[in-house]
């Protein structure tokens, strides 16, 4: 930790401890990490799939049991799963993440071309279920009981229930199919190169529902949050003072309520993870969903372990930027350990 | 023009402050003679030859030694004429075009045919394709232009053999495993296009060859979207988006209007039932004959495939020509059906199903659960079945799992290369073919004069003399039936008429993608206008 950060963090020692926090959670993920791959490779061995006929595709209709043996053995197909974890692992640490089977390709390649289109489309989703829920929980909260109140709720529990494969067919069919405003699928039109707008265009549907989809919790929760702080000494001292109904809200409530706002974010990342999975496959979204699917059922273990991997990081991430901002935001909250 | 959809584009641009980002207007088809905008179900795992990329030909990206004519017939392409054999046709020599650049600029020669077809055969590369060349023993560069192909067998089909794409050698010089080949995603060849771009899942753009060896392609820019759902894919034809797409027959007849037309090509894809010989039930001659005469083929192509099919009786089909034998056929006859189970002591018991020796005419039939055509013609089949009393087991199953039963459950089969009758029969029906590999003969049939007859196709050099062969050989699998042969499925098309002119109906394999169908020539269409 430098001095400049220290100044601008205002409180060394809170800062300090944030920067403890990292370094621990860190050290955690290392393991963590392991275990997530070596399990992929365990559950990819005890799947039924035999990866031979994904590699041979349609041609194994014609291939003879000899050729098919010899393939198998080139490609090390039968080796143990401990012997595979062992050439994938070591090949990582020396930064070679491997050969995507099923995709033929390395798999740092497919990863590059793929991850940064799921990035986008999950942070996309992130941040419009945040706007969603931070306007709509306001509102909902700022008159308790009133019909918006009512309306949000009723909603919000509606939605909880909707799996997002689901919530995007139906906005195909709404605002593709039925109103004609947006593409109903892909990165661009068909034929096009692409450009900002195409993807803007394309992204539009997808991450909306991907947003709509995450934000009935962000919602209930603010709300129910924001009540609490509505009820503490210093709100109703700010309402005794004579303050504005819009100053005491969103100056004085809507800080306190945020924070436990922010973990709820953090600990919600696993939910995008899926959520995005499922909507990038309805959309044909050229992520890395489809690279999922296609690893699994041909037993790619390389690339299903990078996969998984991307996906805890994911998780692990969230969560510690969550409590880092907690540990920043708030005096009060400790650093774990 | 200004609609909704642009109106909200630039709306959204706005709103995200990244300003200049204007959608430029969605391009359809139909618009420049110039380029075409295709629509495929299938997308290809990979590019490479040796992985199996347009194995049966019409490669776009490469050219193969020979190319099929789409009547049957073999013309030289990277040959300089066609080859020539020894009389045993054993071995084959074949003399190379002079004026053929890769598409990176290298020059072709015959250090790179070597280079291909020996990628093919060694393990090292752990090519898909290498069952097929079986019979290639070595290939030696004789000079730089002349390439000699030694066979461990009198192989007459050959050329047949010789449409696989032929890619620069230096790609091959290390012999690894091919799964990260460059030629997967980024193919050089020496063929009428070239890839522009591979966006994986959604669309592959090619690009006119300036430099091909047959003339630069009128059509310079192709593109080829990637949409699974027949739907989809038939709703956004419909909205005048793509120039062509495969579809269903009923889905695409429905389409052929405004500009469209439907085309159904005539296949050598046949889809068929095994019936293994080891199985008590589906081992019995009389079931074997029985179950063909019983079987409504025209009914099943009637109701399933609209229409669009021809009866199949044995592997070769009509629009094989002068290979096919007219006369081996199993007419549509429930009551012969049933008078030939009688004769063999198949008696019916209560509930219609017959018995002999106290065993109850029934076995399991197997289809890959995934393909609603091989499903609905199981069921069709097993109904057929019942009506003459025999109880047919239906199985969904997966890749997996029907190859560990095929040996002793039927299966719905499907295949087809028109290219040469060889292959068409010689893997399915001869007994040598028995055991050496998964859908090798998996129904185990064997009988002494198919394989003489079959043997005799594959020595003989002399067309008509190979006809006679495989005349004999159909007619020799009808008296005793190792498998009931279905259909041969249409494949059908819908593609835009009034731009460009150099559409020639084909007769296809199984196969999948845009390779083949209508635009199995498309480098020699020309606009119309």
């Amino acid at each position: 930790m430098n001095t400049a950060a220290k100044t601008a963090a205002g409180s060394p020692s809170r800062a300090a401890a944030a920067g403890r926090l990292v370094l621990r959670r860190l050290g955690f993920a290392v393991p963590v990490l392991v275990i997530v791959a070596f399990g992929v490779f365990l559950l990819a061995a005890a799947s039924p799939f035999d990866p031979i006929h994904q590699y041979y595709g349609v041609q194994i209709f014609d291939a003879s049991a000899q050729d098919v043996a010899a393939v198998r053995a080139r490609l090390g197909l039968d080796d143990p799963v401990l012997v595979q974890f062992w050439n994938w692992f070591s090949g990582v640490l020396s930064g070679d993440l491997g050969i995507s089977r099923s995709m033929r390709q390395p798999v740092a390649q497919v990863v590059a071309e793929r991850l940064p289109w799921t990035i986008l489309l999950a942070t996309t989703g992130l941040v419009v279920a945040v706007l969603i829920a931070v306007v709509l929980g306001t509102a909902a909260a700022w008159r308790q009981g009133g019909w918006i109140d009512r309306f949000v709720t009723a909603i919000g529990y509606a939605l909880e229930g909707v799996p997002p494969f689901v919530l995007a067919l139906l906005s195909i069919a709404v605002f593709s199919l039925g109103l004609g405003w947006l593409p109903v699928a892909g990165l661009t039109d068909a034929g096009s190169a692409i450009s900002i707008g195409q993807v803007l265009e394309h992204l539009a549907l997808p991450a909306l529902v991907l947003g709509v989809s995450q934000s009935p919790w962000l919602v209930l929760h603010l709300r129910q949050s924001l009540l609490s702080s509505l009820s503490e000494d210093h709100v109703v001292g700010a309402r005794a003072r004579g303050l504005g109904e819009g100053i005491v809200v969103l100056r004085h409530a809507l800080p306190t309520a945020l924070l436990p706002f922010v973990n709820l974010i953090g600990t919600r990342i696993p939910e995008l993870v899926t959520g995005a999975v499922l909507v990038e496959e309805v959309f044909s979204w050229p992520g890395v969903a489809a690279a999922v699917v296609t690893a699994a059922t041909a037993v790619d273990y390389p690339l299903l372990a990078i996969l998984a991997l991307v996906a805890t990081a994911a998780v692990l991430l969230g969560s510690l930027l969550a409590d880092v901002a907690a540990i920043l935001l708030d005096p009060r909250v400790a650093a774990d350990g | 023009m200004i609609n909704r959809r642009t109106l909200m584009t630039t709306s959204l641009a706005t709103l995200t402050l990244l300003g200049a980002g204007c959608s430029a207007p969605g391009r359809t088809g139909g618009e420049d003679p110039g380029s075409m905008l295709l629509a495929d179900g299938y997308e290809p795992d990979s590019l490479n030859p040796l992985l199996g990329y347009a194995r049966t030909g019409a490669a776009k990206f490469y050219d193969g030694l020979m190319a099929f004519d789409g009547n049957g017939t073999l013309l030289p392409a990277l040959a300089a004429e066609p080859p020539r054999s020894t009389p045993d046709a054993k071995s084959w020599t074949v003399r190379l075009r002079r004026d053929v650049t890769f598409h990176d600029g290298t020059p072709f020669d015959a250090d790179d045919v070597v280079a291909t077809y020996r990628a093919a055969i060694d393990p090292a590369y752990a090519s898909t394709i290498s069952s097929d060349y079986a019979m290639l023993a070595g290939v030696t560069a004789i000079d730089a232009h002349t390439v000699r192909f030694d066979l461990n067998m009198s192989y007459a089909p050959w050329p047949a053999k010789m449409v696989l794409g032929i890619v620069p050698g230096e790609k091959l010089a290390d012999p690894a495993p091919l799964t990260d080949s460059e030629l997967n995603t980024q193919p050089v060849g020496t063929g009428p296009y070239r890839l522009v771009e591979w966006r994986q899942g959604e669309q592959m753009i090619w690009e006119g060859n300036p430099d091909h060896w047959g003339g630069a392609p009128d059509i310079d820019t192709i593109t080829v979207v990637f949409a699974t759902d027949d739907n989809t894919r038939a709703q956004r034809v419909k909205a005048g988006e793509f120039d062509g797409t495969v579809l269903p027959p009923l889905l695409s007849e429905r389409l052929g209007v405004d500009g469209y037309r439907t085309v159904h090509h005539r296949t050598a894809d046949h889809r068929s039932i095994t019936l293994p010989s080891r199985h008590p039930i589906t081992g019995d001659p009389a079931i074997r004959t029985a179950l063909n005469h019983a079987a409504n083929r025209e009914g099943m192509i009637r109701g399933l495939l609209g229409g669009h099919g021809k009866p199949a009786h044995t592997p070769i089909p009509e629009s094989m020509g002068h290979y096919h034998e007219p006369t081996a056929r199993f007419d549509f006859d429930p009551e012969r059906a049933r008078r030939i189970l009688d004769e063999a002591g198949w008696r019916p018991a209560s509930d219609g199903i017959r018995h002999r020796d106290g065993r109850r005419a029934r076995f399991t039939l197997m289809y890959f659960a995934d393909d609603s055509l091989r499903k609905q013609l199981a069921r069709a089949f097993a109904s057929d079945a019942a009506n003459v009393g025999v109880e047919v087991h239906l199985a969904g199953v997966d890749r997996t799992a029907a190859a560990e039963r095929i040996g002793t459950d039927a299966i719905v089969l499907g295949d087809g290369n028109p290219l040469d009758p060889d292959l068409q029969m010689y893997s399915t029906l001869h007994s040598s073919a028995i055991g050496t590999g998964t859908y090798n003969n998996p129904a185990r049939y064997r009988n002494a004069e198919v394989d003489a007859a079959l043997d005799g196709g594959r020595q003989a050099i002399d067309e008509a003399e190979r006809a006679r062969f495989y005349k004999r050989a159909q007619q020799a699998y009808v008296a005793d039936p190792g498998l009931v042969y279905l259909a041969f499925t249409d494949h059908s098309y819908v593609m835009r008429t009034d731009v460009w002119s150099g559409y020639e109906p084909v007769v296809e394999p199984h196969t999948h993608g845009t390779t083949w169908g209508p635009w199995w020539n498309v480098e020699d269409w020309t606009p119309k206008r």
